[in-house]
C-alpha cells in the first residue's frame, strides 16, 4: 500500500532527553512543505526517564484527530520496544536504535524493521555525553527524513532559525541530521512506500497550542489579572499570558500594566479572581479538574452575588489525581453546576486552539454582561498539544462589553439605585468600589433582597433566585451557537470540543459507506435555541463524548424536554484522543441493528 | 447579618475633619451584635481612625470573611463597598481587588475563627505577598455564632462556658505574623480606645500588610470566670508594651515629648512618621527578633503584650512594589493600553510557522 501525504508515524522516546524538539522539528518541518500535519504528544507525569511518544498524523485531506492506525514506528526506547512492536499496524515499518541487539522475540511478522544505529554513530562522532544523548534524537530525524522524504533544505532552516546564534550547536546538528540521513540512504530504498510530497495547503496557517492560544486572547481581550495555581494541564496558559504580557503590556519605564499572582491554592486563586473582578479588572484563572473541585464554594459566592469571573478548565483525566498528562472531558458537570445550593454556570466549549483565542474575549464580555462565573472548558490535548489552524487574526474594532456598569454621573441621573433589580432581561446593573454615593452597596453570599440588602425574608430570597434563572435564560441565546452541518437526515451526532475533529472525519467516513448523519458541534452552555431545535428534528442522536457517565448526554436530557431514549452514547474515557472510527464503528453497527 | 439603616440625625455640633465630614459620615448600619460586644468598641474606633484620617468613605473598601467580626464591616462607613466573602477568603478577595485597584484603602475585618482556624493559610500568604492592608482580627478565642465551641486563640487552660477546659495550644496571631516577616504587627484591646485608634492609623497607613491582633472579649460566650479573653482578665494583665502616636504627614511634627522608655520614630512610606512611646524600656519595636522574644516572655509569664509591636517604615516588598505595577490602578487603564491590536498579531503569527 503506497500513500502520499496520508500517514501516520509514532516516536517512542524516553522523556527528559530531548526528543521532544526533535519531534517539533518534524512536525513544523511537515507543516514548511505545505503539508497537513497534526501531533499528539503522549507524555509520562514526570519530569525524566519515563517513556513518551509522539503521534504524528500526515493528512494530504487536512483530518486532524488522533490516528486510528500507525503506520510506522520509531522504536527510541528499549524498555517500551516490546509493547511499541505491538501498534505497528499490518504490513507497517518499524525503526530502531539497530546500537543495541533487537532479541529475536520482539521481531513481528508481516512488519518491516528498519535498525539504525543511531546510538553509535553518535558516539563515533561527538566527544561529550550530553551531546551524544541529546543529538540521538537529530540523528533519528535524519533517517526518517530519508525515511519519509522530508525536505532538508526545510530542516537546516529551521535548525538554523533555533539554533542562528550558536554556530556550533548548529554544525552539530547539521551533522547529526546527516548521519542518519546516509545511513538510511545507504542501506535502506528510500523512500518508504508513504512518504511526503510537497503541497500549498499551510500557507495561512499556524501551529500552535490551546493554553497558549487563550494566554493571548487574553491579553487582547484585557486581562490585567492572572491568579492560578500550577497544575497540569494547564499551567502554560499562565504561561503563555505572563510571556505575552511580558512582551506586549510593560511599559518603556519597566511598570507593568498587569500583575500575575501564583497563589497558595486553587482556592485562593479563585478568590482573587472574584477580588479583581468585584473592583472592575479583568480577571482570569486556569486550572484543571481538582482546582475546580477546591473552588466550589466561591464559585458559588460568584453565582450568587453576581461577580463576574473567568476560569479555563484544561480537562484532565479523573477521578481524584487520576492520569494528570492524559486528557478527558469528565469536568462537564463539574463546571457547569459548581458549588453547593442551586447554580448553574456560563461555559464555553472549545474545539480547538482557534477557539481557545475567539472565546477569550467572549469569556470575558459574558462574565461581565451577565456578572456571573464563566468557564471555558478546554482539554489536554486541544491547550498542550500543537494543533494547524488558521493564522489568528484581531477584529481592531473590537470594544470590550463591560455589562451594566454605573458610574457617579449615571447615579446621578436614578432617584433610587438597587443592586439586583432587573434592568432588563434579569440583568441586574453593578457598581465598582470607589464610586461611593448610593452606588455603595455591599456584596454578600448570604440571603439578600433585590437591593443588596440582607434579608432572611423567603419572598424577597426568591425573587433574587428567580430574576438570577431570568438572566441564565437570557444568556443561552448569548453564549456561542452551535455548528451544524445539515442535510436534513433523520439521524445526528451531538459532539463539544475538542473530539471535533475525529466527529468531523467519521461524519465523512460515515458518507463514504452511504450513511448520512447531521451534525451538530455545541459551543455553549446553557443551550441556547439551536441545540433544542437540533434534538427535536432529529429521530436518533449520537452523543460522543470523552467521560464515562455520558455527563454531555445527561445535560441535554436535565436542560431540554427531549426524549432519552433516541439520545444514544458514544463514550470514549481511556485518555487519549479520540480516534475517528470509534465513532464511525459504533453508528455503522447501531445503524446495520436497526435495519436488519 | 440583619441591617438596620440608622435613622439619619444631624448634630450641627459636631466637629468635622479635613474633607468637611463628622464621625457621622462613617457610621454604618446598626450593629446587631450582642449588647457589649467588643467588636462594637473596634468598630467605633475604626469610625474615629478614618475620619482622623480624613479618609474619603468612597474610597474605602471594607472585606470580611464569615463569623460575628466579618459582620462588622456592615456597622461603620456606609459609603464604602463592602464585601463579606466567604469563611477564611477574605486575604485572596482582598489581594485580587487591591491587585486590580490599589487606589483604594482596604479594610479586612476577621476573627479568630476565620484567620487561624479555616483561613489561616490565606493569612500567611497574604503576609507573604504583603498585600497593602489593615487586618484586624477581633480576637474572643470562641466561635460566637455558633455558640460557644473553642477557637484556635484559646489559651491551655481557659474555660469554656460550659465549664470544659481547652487543652490544646493556642496559635497565636502575633508571634505567628512576626514569623512569617509580616512589616507590621501589633496587639490591642477593644477596651482601650486610646490605645487602638493610633494603632488603626498608623496601620491604614502602611505601605504593605499591617496585622493588629484586638482582643475583643466575647460577652455571651466568653466572658466568663476561667476565660483568658474575658475583659476582666484582658484588663488584668494587658501590658502596653509599646505605644504609638500616628502623625499623619499633612500636620506639623511638634517636638517628640520624653516619654517613660524613651521615643523611636519610624518614618512611613508616604513620610507620615509613627513615634513609639516605650514603656518596657528593652523594647525596641524595629527589631523582628527582639519583638519576638518580648512578646513571647510576655505570654509565658501569663500577659499580654499590646502596643505596636513591630513596623518596618517603607516596606519594599509590598506586592504591587515588588511587582513593578504600574502607578495607575489596572481598572483605570484603557483597552487600547492593553490590547496589542491586530498588527502585531499579523507580526507574532510568523513566530508559530
Amino acid at each position: 500500500m503506497s500513500s502520499q501525504n496520508d500517514f501516520s508515524f509514532k516516536i517512542a522516546t524516553v522523556n527528559g532527553t530531548g526528543s521532544a524538539s526533535a519531534n517539533t522539528l518534524l512536525m513544523q518541518s511537515i507543516f514548511r512543505m505545505g503539508i497537513p500535519v497534526t501531533g499528539k504528544n503522549i507524555f509520562p507525569s514526570n519530569i525524566q526517564g519515563l517513556p513518551t511518544w509522539y503521534e504524528i498524523r500526515v493528512s494530504k485531506d487536512g483530518y486532524n484527530a488522533r490516528p486510528a492506525e500507525i503506520d510506522f514506528v520509531v522504536a527510541m526506547n528499549p524498555e517500551t520496544y516490546k509493547q511499541d512492536v505491538k501498534t505497528v499496524r499490518d504490513g507497517g515499518y518499524l525503526m530502531y536504535d539497530s546500537s543495541w541487539p533487537l532479541a529475536e522475540e520482539l521481531h513481528r511478522e508481516n512488519t518491516t524493521v528498519l535498525g539504525v544505529p543511531c546510538g553509535e554513530l553518535c558516539v563515533k562522532t561527538f566527544e561529550r555525553d550530553r551531546d551524544r544523548v541529546l543529538l540521538r534524537n537529530i540523528v533519528y530525524t535524519g533517517a526518517l527524513a530519508a525515511f519519509l522524504d522530508i525536505d532538508l533544505d526545510v530542516i537546516s532552516e529551521l535548525l538554523r532559525e533555533k539554533f542562528g546564534k550558536k554556530p556550533k550547536v548548529l554544525e552539530m546538528n547539521f551533522t547529526a541530521v546527516k548521519l542518519g540521513y546516509d545511513y538510511a540512504k545507504k542501506n535502506y530504498t528510500c523512500p518508504l512506500p508513504f512518504s511526503l510530497k510537497r503541497m500549498n495547503a499551510t500557507s495561512e496557517h499556524i501551529l500552535i497550542d490551546g493554553n497558549t492560544a487563550f494566554g493571548l486572547g487574553a491579553v487582547f481581550a484585557g486581562a490585567t489579572v492572572g491568579a492560578w495555581y500550577p497544575i497540569t494541564p494547564s499551567t502554560s496558559l499562565m504561561d503563555a499570558f505572563t510571556a505575552f504580557c511580558q512582551q506586549y503590556r510593560t511599559n518603556a519605564d519597566g511598570t507593568k500594566n498587569y500583575i500575575i499572582i501564583q497563589a497558595e491554592d486553587e482556592l485562593s486563586a479563585a478568590g482573587m479572581v472574584i477580588g479583581a473582578n468585584w473592583a472592575g479588572a479583568r480577571a482570569f484563572t486556569s486550572t484543571a479538574g481538582p482546582g475546580i473541585s477546591l473552588m466550589q464554594e466561591f464559585i458559588g459566592l460568584a453565582y450568587y452575588a453576581e461577580v463576574p469571573w473567568v476560569c479555563v478548565d484544561v480537562q484532565r483525566v479523573g477521578p481524584a489525581t487520576g492520569m494528570p498528562t492524559r486528557t478527558q472531558q469528565s469536568d462537564l458537570f463539574s463546571c457547569a453546576y459548581a458549588s453547593h445550593g442551586d447554580t448553574k454556570h456560563i461555559c464555553l466549549y472549545p474545539a480547538d486552539p482557534g477557539e481557545c483565542f475567539t472565546m477569550a474575549p467572549q469569556a470575558f464580555d459574558l462574565a461581565e454582561l451577565f456578572q456571573t462565573p464563566v468557564f471555558v472548558v478546554s482539554d489536554l490535548d486541544i491547550g498542550m498539544n500543537d494543533w494547524m489552524i488558521p493564522r489568528l487574526e484581531w477584529d481592531d474594532t473590537y470594544v470590550p462589553n463591560r455589562g451594566r456598569v454605573l458610574n457617579a454621573d449615571d447615579l446621578a441621573k436614578l432617584e433610587k439605585w438597587g443592586r439586583y433589580q432587573d434592568t432588563g432581561g434579569g440583568i441586574p446593573s453593578r457598581t465598582l468600589p470607589g464610586v461611593g454615593g448610593k452606588g455603595a452597596f455591599f456584596t454578600r453570599g448570604s440571603g439578600h433582597n433585590l437591593n443588596g440588602v440582607y434579608t432572611e425574608d423567603s419572598p424577597e430570597y426568591k425573587a433574587v433566585l428567580d430574576r438570577i434563572t431570568l438572566k441564565f435564560k437570557t444568556a443561552a441565546n448569548a453564549v456561542p451557537k452551535p455548528i451544524v452541518a445539515s442535510t436534513g437526515n433523520d439521524v445526528g451526532v451531538i459532539a463539544i470540543g475538542g473530539t471535533n475533529g475525529a466527529v468531523t472525519e467519521a461524519v465523512a467516513h460515515l458518507k463514504d459507506q452511504g450513511i448520512t448523519v447531521d451534525y451538530m458541534r455545541i459551543r455553549g452552555f446553557p443551550f441556547g435555541d439551536e441545540v433544542v431545535e437540533f434534538l427535536e428534528n432529529h429521530e436518533r442522536i449520537f452523543v460522543v463524548e470523552q467521560n464515562r457517565d455520558a455527563q454531555l448526554r445527561s445535560m441535554l436530557m436535565i436542560e431540554t424536554n427531549t426524549n432519552p431514549n433516541k439520545l444514544l452514547s458514544i463514550l470514549d474515557y481511556a485518555g487519549l484522543p479520540l480516534t475517528a472510527n470509534v465513532v464511525v464503528d459504533a453508528v455503522a453497527g447501531q445503524m446495520a441493528g436497526v435495519q436488519s | 447579618m440583619t441591617s438596620i439603616a440608622k435613622p439619619p440625625v444631624k448634630h450641627p455640633s459636631l466637629r468635622k475633619n479635613g474633607l468637611g465630614l463628622t464621625t457621622r459620615d462613617y457610621e454604618g448600619a446598626m450593629s446587631t451584635l450582642c449588647a457589649g460586644c467588643g467588636h462594637d468598641s473596634v468598630t467605633a474606633a475604626l469610625i474615629t481612625a478614618f475620619w482622623e484620617l480624613d479618609v474619603p468613605p468612597h474610597k474605602a473598601a471594607k472585606m470580611s470573611g464569615i463569623g460575628c467580626s466579618s459582620k462588622t464591616t456592615a456597622y461603620f462607613m456606609k459609603q464604602s463597598h463592602g464585601f463579606n466573602s466567604v469563611h477564611g477568603r477574605m486575604p485572596s478577595v482582598t489581594s485580587g481587588a487591591n491587585a486590580a485597584n490599589r487606589s483604594l484603602t482596604y479594610i479586612g475585618i476577621s476573627g479568630d475563627g476565620d484567620s487561624l482556624s479555616i483561613g489561616l493559610g490565606q493569612l500567611c500568604h497574604a503576609i507573604r505577598r504583603n498585600v497593602q492592608m489593615l487586618y484586624v482580627i477581633e480576637n474572643n478565642g470562641v466561635y460566637g455564632l455558633t455558640k460557644g465551641q473553642f477557637s484556635a486563640s484559646a489559651d491551655v487552660g481557659s474555660t469554656a462556658k460550659r465549664g470544659e477546659a481547652n487543652q490544646m495550644q493556642p496559635i497565636d496571631p502575633v508571634l505567628l505574623a512576626l514569623t512569617l516577616g509580616a512589616t507590621f504587627v501589633a496587639r490591642s484591646f477593644s477596651g482601650d480606645k486610646a490605645q487602638l485608634v493610633p494603632i488603626l492609623k498608623a496601620g491604614l497607613r502602611h505601605n504593605g500588610f499591617a496585622l493588629i491582633d484586638v482582643i475583643s472579649p466575647c460577652v455571651s460566650f466568653n466572658d466568663h470566670e476561667g476565660s483568658t479573653k474575658s475583659y476582666k482578665y484582658t484588663r488584668e494583665h494587658e501590658v502596653e508594651i509599646a505605644a504609638a502616636d500616628f502623625v499623619p504627614l499633612r500636620k506639623e511634627i511638634s517636638q517628640e515629648q520624653g516619654a517613660a522608655g524613651g521615643l523611636t520614630s519610624v518614618t512611613m512610606h508616604d513620610g507620615s512618621i509613627v513615634r513609639f512611646r516605650k514603656t518596657a524600656a528593652d523594647y525596641n519595636p524595629t527589631d523582628r527578633g527582639a519583638a519576638y522574644t518580648h512578646v513571647k516572655h510576655c505570654i509565658d509569664k501569663g500577659e499580654v503584650a499590646t502596643g505596636l509591636l513591630f513596623m518596618e517604615g517603607g516596606s519594599q516588598t509590598e506586592m504591587h512594589t515588588l511587582n513593578k505595577t504600574v502607578k495607575t490602578p489596572l481598572v483605570d487603564l484603557a483597552h487600547k493600553d492593553l490590547c496589542p491590536g491586530n498588527a502585531q498579531l499579523q507580526e507574532l503569527m510568523g513566530e508559530y510557522r
